[in-house]
């Protein structure tokens, strides 16, 4: 029998206040506590006659999940109990309105597209980094936060009926052998059953900015699972064949979301939302140029080689993030020192070669006035810009990386410690590595650039010297 | 209320020592000792002595099979079917006890009721034929011997985590040390910290748990101690030397 929920009802203390609308899962009520001024909304699972049995478990596994999330990009569990026999949650109510019905306006410009990717990536990587995996990404489970301070038009993630914690039993994976997710969005690893890479949430991302960015969803909106596996080897239509105002940059960044491989998709949802927001540096591959999809028979020789293809083995979220973090290496191009060089290189080729799936951000300050115009230097200075973009290309050629490993930014700033730690937080940069000059008289006076970002760095530094060869000093 | 979770001492002073430091700097109300509290190690005497401590300052403790091989007359071990290692274990430890320790020993129960929860050695079902809960068969047989939600047991030194539906089969996890795992009301549980005094998984590190009452979540813990003076003392004692091999490799 269901408990007869009306307002004015308190449930451990919480008021209900108001229903909203009936979850897929659950019921949701608007509740109130004197404890807590935040708004709140319970959450209570259906059990009863003729539920599916996912639909519980889903709820025991968010109730499970939630507790353990921290930060602005999920809602905050408060409380969670058992109302006669009913299971039930409460948490933050999130103010905002879900990326469901941008849908409606479909297609978006592609720098909206963009725009909203990079703050879902960034919103996905949170997550991942507490070894969550999302595994329903899709567009009413991105929620966008208001504008203005604290969350400045963020997107939060809400829902987390499906997820899977590295840490916690996996509810879903244990009792279900069939494909959990919904059905356009679903990764080809989740169609095979598999819950444990956290780049399946880049493929549902990919899904959904194809399907903003051009009105229409990749894959379409399969019922059978002999539907869902057809993603397995069928390519879909290149969004710029469908809208050719998509730039091509954008084009490679979701189709590579939508590799059926996972190795092929960006290696963390950190690097996609660092290539979101920086169209310039993508590297452009033939996924760039696909005007069509592929021919029969290629299509043919993938759907064999999938048939009986089963999941990988089980690995856990943290252990793949660490394989691939964002580096930043801090390059000064004014004071060419060849002994530190040669020292940051080597550091650098060490950390790159023990992180297969990093990603390396080259940056340089270029030092603006701290007071004063640079108005009619206009045209001068972009070119000492591209100058410097040009160096830094040539600086990091030795090493022999892969295109599209590494990116290259010119910061203007007057502090380069400052421009150096902004970029490092603005891009959730991993590991930043920098050389340090020697001491001499006026950087006794000035203080390092090098002490600064030590001392105020969100991440990882490693600081580089130069073998002392003699008793000179340098600068 | 915050439940300190001890199973398989085996007279392991050392592994006690780093346990209990460690829980009380992570701060806990009652400690649960969930049996065998002698038996492998040199430190009977002082392992039973704290455990009677803890019991005086509001504690539980449960019987082992272990305690109850040591309480039993060396004439009735004459056809044992345990290992000789661990029989020549049990005969040191005998002549070790002196009448009180024994009298504690054996007034301890095999199991506790205690609110949703069920304390138990080796299992629900019978909890004195020390039948081991090795896998989701057994753990879905003792789940389903119980009316408590929540089992805590020792007796497999493996730390492991079994979850189950009403009506359903019992599944297994393996914890993850440190993790605050919430065992959710609508699931029962069946929860083995792993041993205190003789980990078998290849890690040589003590194991031992947290369960915290009102948010009802069970943290696993695995604590790094001087194994290596503990499996010098058991062969100083005279005992076979591979029960001291066993520490140093967590075997």
């Amino acid at each position: 029998m269901p408990v007869p929920l009306k307002p004015g009802v308190s449930i451990d203390g919480f008021e209900l206040i108001a229903p909203l609308h009936e979850g897929g899962m659950a019921t949701l009520w608007r509740v109130s506590h004197p404890d807590h001024t935040m708004p709140l909304l319970m959450k209570l699972a259906r059990i009863g006659y003729g539920e599916a049995a996912t639909q519980i478990v889903g709820f025991e596994v968010e109730r499970m999940i939630l507790q353990q999330l921290t930060g602005p990009y999920v809602p905050r569990y408060i409380a969670g109990g058992e109302y006669q026999d009913q299971p039930w949650m409460v948490m933050e109510h999130l103010v905002g309105e879900t990326l469901r019905p941008l849908l409606e306006k479909t297609p978006l410009p592609p720098q909206q597209v963009a725009e909203l990717g990079a703050l879902a990536a960034t919103a996905i990587h949170a997550l991942h980094q507490q070894d969550v995996i999302h595994l329903d990404i899709k567009p009413s489970n991105l929620l966008r936060r208001p504008d203005g301070p604290p969350h400045n038009g963020m997107i939060a993630l809400i829902d987390f009926g499906l997820s899977h914690h590295a840490h916690l039993p996996d509810l879903l994976s244990e009792q279900f052998n069939v494909p959990i997710g919904t059905a356009p969005y679903i990764a080809p690893e989740q169609v095979l059953g598999q819950r444990d890479d956290p780049r399946s949430d880049l493929f549902a991302l990919g899904v959904t900015l194809y399907h903003l960015a051009t009105g229409e969803r990749p894959f379409g909106n399969p019922g059978s699972p002999a539907g869902l596996r057809r993603r397995l080897y069928r390519d879909p239509v290149p969004p710029r064949a469908i809208r050719a105002e998509i730039p091509r940059w954008l084009q490679e960044v979701i189709l590579r979301c939508l590799e059926v491989d996972a190795d092929a998709r960006h290696a963390t949802a950190a690097q996609l939302a660092h290539d979101l927001q920086h169209p310039e540096q993508v590297a452009l591959t033939e996924r760039a140029d696909r005007s069509h999809r592929d021919g029969r028979l290629t299509v043919m020789r993938r759907w064999w080689q999938n048939v009986g293809r089963e999941r990988g083995p089980r690995k856990a979220v943290s252990d793949h993030l660490d394989q691939a973090p964002l580096l930043m290496v801090a390059i000064d191009l004014k004071h060419e020192d060849a002994a530190l060089c040669a020292a940051l290189r080597g550091n650098l080729q060490r950390i790159v070669s023990t992180f297969p799936y990093s990603r390396l951000a080259c940056v340089t300050v270029m030092r603006t006035a701290r007071i004063g115009l640079d108005s009619n230097l206009d045209a001068e200075g972009r070119n000492r810009h591209v100058k410097r973009l040009i160096a830094l290309r040539d600086w990091i050629r030795p090493l022999g990386l892969d295109e599209h490993r590494v990116t290259v930014h010119v910061l203007e700033h007057s502090d380069p410690a400052h421009a150096l730690l902004d970029y490092a937080r603005d891009n959730g940069v991993d590991h930043l590595i920098m050389g340090a000059r020697g001491v001499t008289g006026m950087r006794r006076i000035l203080g390092s650039v090098s002490a600064h970002v030590v001392a105020e760095a969100p991440c990882t530094v490693t600081v580089v010297r130069a073998p002392a060869l003699s008793e000179e000093t340098k600068d | 209320m915050r439940l300190a979770l001890l199973a398989d001492l085996h007279a392991n002073r050392e592994a006690v020592d780093a346990c209990l430091a460690k829980l009380r700097r992570l701060g806990f109300d009652r400690a649960v000792i969930l049996g065998d509290i002698v038996g492998y190690g040199a430190d009977p005497e002082w392992t039973i002595d704290t455990v009677q401590a803890l019991v005086a300052d509001g504690g539980l403790a449960l019987y082992g099979n272990h305690d109850e091989a040591v309480l039993r007359d060396a004439q009735d071990d004459a056809g044992s079917t345990k290992h000789p290692h661990a029989q020549a274990a049990i005969d040191w430890t005998r002549d070790r006890l002196d009448e009180t320790q024994r009298a504690f020993l054996a007034a301890l129960p095999l199991s506790i009721e205690d609110e949703d929860r069920l304390y138990v050695h080796a299992n629900a079902w019978a909890p004195q034929q020390w039948g081991y809960i090795s896998n989701a068969l057994a753990a879905a047989q003792s789940i389903a011997a119980t009316k408590q939600r929540v089992t805590f047991c020792g007796h497999v030194h493996e730390p492991a985590l079994y979850h189950s539906q009403p009506g359903g089969g019992a599944r297994h996890f393996s914890p993850s040390p440190g993790t605050a795992m919430p065992l959710i009301g609508s699931r029962r549980w069946l929860a083995l910290p792993g041993s205190v005094g003789q980990p078998r998984d290849g890690n040589p590190a003590a194991c031992c748990g947290l369960f915290d009452t009102a948010k009802g979540t069970l943290t696993t813990l695995r604590v790094a101690y001087d194994h290596h003076t503990a499996a010098r003392k058991i062969v100083a004692a005279g005992m076979p030397e591979s029960l001291a091999r066993r520490l140093v490799e967590g075997q």
